[in-house]
């Protein structure tokens, strides 16, 4: 994109404050990781200052600075914690490096419209940096159990080999566990064979449910949908015990059938939810000019409206699939030794043995969770396009 | 029942066709509850697979919830539907469940194995026999493990209990449990009760708080476990300096995982395992729970469980049994809490104590944990 707005050069005024407050907000989290909020606070903002006001004082020339900043941060971080903080301290002083001239070259005015004020520039970069904080957040619990579950000893511990990216520190060992283990083999096998079916019936009963629920005649509307929906809504422990009494009493309890109409009354809420939202958009009238062309009521569900509401039955059908698969609550209570499933055998691996064997697990599911998901999308955008609907 | 039996007495057939009959009414499948992990590890490869090679038509599944054994019990018995058929629990919890009658009584003559030299079940467990439910199948401690790469320099290694309370010759985190029990008694200890008085004293409100003000001197260095896994996790990751958890946790961490960590043996408090059959089993399941028990109990199989870890058989006549580990090949003895120079100081729970006034002061310990 082209500047929008000519940039000049900015004050060391501007320049030397920003670049503390960044600092300072770097060194906020190193400093707590190290022990000392205040003190990493405190370096972390004279630092940048620092850096700011030697580079405009002394006019320094742009691409050389900034390679020496990654590499004198390299080297510090080596010094002080080995390759892996070497890494951590070249992408430190790149950062440090680009921040700096961005700022005192203008460059981050260039992109933005020459009218905003100064308020509105900083809550442009403001909300980015937001953004981007509660992404990090949301992610890197995930991304860092990945590497742990390579690890070659018994423990979640980055050990001094890892850290050094020795390769005796990494081994695949624990997934050598999972496929190996009768009792991973089994929940496994559990979960595989319970989940489909329980999104099976979800899906059935949730997509009738979602048709009936939308005619405008059927009587009690409201109260119908609030009971059906309320499995969302009350408290998964409260659910549990209810199905727990209920299901021994009527000899369900513990056995594999108990286990999936549990999962499917868990999954029926989704399903209807975001059937009723496609069904908003659906056009009644063409099931009337399917009558009028002489189809049967099944026939026009199957031919007509199915096609139009498919998308929303395959993402409760995914959310469906999902709740029963990583579902631990319920399962506790409905399920015997028998049924357990991945997530309960993962509950007990963390209570009772902290082993990275539960992380190769999860890595393999986010990986299963990624294909499945991605999948799914590709075949809607595939069968939108297909339909025209949108230009894709 | 009786006619059939005198029937087949009285035809010509004989002990072999008693024993038929006998296995054909015993249920074919039995599930164990237990710990999960090394524990049950230990359990299986000295209890059930030698028993499922002798009964081939027999599968046992494992439940891995001995954590909230007296409550699952509770809502199996008010559902009326028991699923468990062996459940494996703490001597406390056992007293507990005898109590509320979630447990069966027996009668250790007639379930139990004699020893081989011909002493009676009964004498061969002896005072382990807490209560009329309890089967007992190992003697554990609780007890501390520290990192030796994290004692200071010049300071002798901490080998008395009140090291912990000691925050200025050894500092740094510890891990404590996150219960009264044991760490009440620990403070007490280190703040010069006798041990023959610590009950007398913590029976009182003055007692209990003069427990919680010597915890207060390290609470800001503790991090409170639940999980029997958490202090040998936080060891390993150098996050605390010592911490206590089951002896055969620290075994573990100190000989199969090869941790720089070192036991600290002293006022380890025993406590019992074993295990309880649910009240109320239908006769073809408890026929066969009582067949397994009478095997799995035995003198042989309590010593062969002790290959696989560090916890001490209940009965007298397995300790001479006690070999070397099954992968390591090194002596198991040196590593049982009950080894003489392990046992220097040890400090013997009081179970029936804990038992009456386990609610008022856990509900204390808790409010405190919160302040």
């Amino acid at each position: 994109m082209a500047a929008l707005t000519p940039i000049s050069r900015k004050p060391l005024s501007f320049v030397a404050p920003v670049m503390a407050a960044a600092g300072a907000f770097f060194g906020i989290f190193v400093g707590t990781a190290n022990g000392s909020t205040l003190l990493g606070f405190l370096i972390g903002g004279v630092l940048l200052a620092a850096i700011a006001v030697v580079i405009m004082k002394m006019d320094l020339p742009e691409k050389p600075v900034r390679w020496a900043l990654i590499v004198v941060f390299a080297v510090l971080g080596f010094f002080l914690a080995g390759i892996p903080s070497a890494v951590l301290g070249g992408l430190f002083g790149w950062f440090t490096g680009w921040f700096a001239y961005w700022l005192y070259e203008g460059r981050y005015r260039a992109k933005i419209a020459p009218y905003l004020t100064p308020g509105q520039v900083l809550w442009h970069f403001a909300f980015r940096v937001i953004c981007g904080a509660i992404f990090f957040f949301l992610i890197t619990p995930i991304v860092v159990v990945m590497p742990l579950s390579f690890n070659a000893e018994s423990f979640f511990t980055f050990t001094p080999e890892m850290l050094r990216f020795d390769p005796e520190g990494y081994s695949l060992r624990h997934y050598r566990d999972f496929f190996t283990s009768d009792a991973w083999q089994q929940a496994l096998w559990n979960s595989v064979t319970i989940a489909p079916m329980a999104t099976i019936l979800s899906v059935g009963f949730g997509t009738l449910a979602a048709i009936g629920l939308s005619q405008p005649h059927v009587p009690f509307r409201r109260a119908i949908m609030a009971i059906l929906i309320s499995p969302m809504i009350v408290p998964l422990i409260i659910s549990a015990a209810g199905m727990y009494f209920f299901y021994s009493r009527i000899g369900l309890q513990g056995t594999y059938l108990g286990v999936v109409l549990a999962h499917a009354a868990l999954g029926i809420p989704f399903v209807i939810i975001t059937v009723t939202a496609t069904l908003v958009g659906f056009d009644n009238s063409l099931t009337r000019a399917a009558a009028n062309m002489g189809a049967d009521p099944v026939t026009t569900f199957f031919r007509v409206q199915m096609p139009l509401i498919l998308p929303g039955v395959i993402s409760g059908g995914l959310f469906a699939f999902i709740t029963s698969f990583d579902e631990v609550v319920v399962v506790l209570f409905v399920g015997s030794a028998s049924q357990k499933t991945l997530p309960w055998q993962m509950f007990i691996g963390l209570r009772e043995q902290i082993s990275p064997t539960i992380l190769a697990v999860a890595t393999i599911l986010v990986a299963i969770s990624i294909c499945l998901l991605t999948v799914v999308e590709l075949l809607r955008r595939r069968s939108e396009r297909l339909r025209g609907m949108s230009p894709g | 029942m009786k006619l059939t039996k005198t029937l087949l007495a009285t035809s010509a057939l004989t002990v072999a066709a008693g024993a038929a009959f006998a296995e054909s009414h015993m249920a074919s499948e039995m599930t164990l509850v237990s710990w999960g992990g090394a524990y049950q590890n230990s359990q299986q490869k000295a209890y059930s697979e030698p028993y499922m090679e002798m009964h081939p038509d027999v599968s046992i599944v494992w439940d891995e919830s001995s954590n909230e054994a007296v409550a699952k019990l509770r809502a199996m018995n008010e559902a009326g539907n028991v699923t468990w058929d062996l459940v494996d629990v703490t001597a406390g919890d056992a007293i507990r469940l005898c109590d509320e009658g979630l447990a069966m009584e027996y009668d250790p003559e007639e379930l139990l194995a004699a020893a081989p030299d011909g002493t009676s079940a009964e004498d061969d467990f002896g005072d382990l026999l807490v209560s009329d439910c309890f089967i007992p199948q190992i003697v554990y401690s609780t007890t501390f493990g520290y990192r030796t790469d994290m004692v200071p320099e010049g300071v002798e290694p901490p080998n008395d209990i009140c090291d912990v309370f000691d925050l200025e010759t050894y500092p740094g985190k510890r891990s404590l449990e996150k219960r009264p029990i044991n760490t009440m008694e620990w403070a007490l200890l280190c703040d010069g009760v006798a041990k023959d008085d610590i009950y007398d004293v913590l029976e009182t409100d003055e007692g209990q708080d003069q427990a919680l003000a010597k915890l207060d001197t390290i609470k800001d260095q503790v991090i409170w476990w639940s999980a029997g896994a958490d202090t040998p996790q936080l060891l390993a990751d150098g996050e605390i300096f010592m911490g206590s958890t089951y002896n055969g946790r620290l075994f573990s961490v100190i000989e199969e995982q090869d941790q720089p960590v070192a036991m600290m043996w002293d006022a380890q408090v025993y406590d019992l395992d074993g295990w309880i059959i649910p009240a109320g089993l239908p006769e073809e399941r408890l026929a066969r729970v009582k067949d397994f028990l009478k095997f799995a109990t035995d003198t042989q199989r309590l010593a062969d469980q002790a290959k696989y870890i560090s916890y001490g058989p209940a009965r007298a006549s397995s300790a001479p049994l006690v070999g070397q580990h099954a992968e390591l090949g090194i002596d198991m003895a040196p590593h049982m809490p009950t080894d003489p120079a392990n046992s220097e100081n040890t400090f013997l729970q009081n179970y029936s104590w804990w038992a009456d006034y386990r609610d008022d002061i856990d509900a204390k310990f808790q409010a405190w944990l919160a302040q």
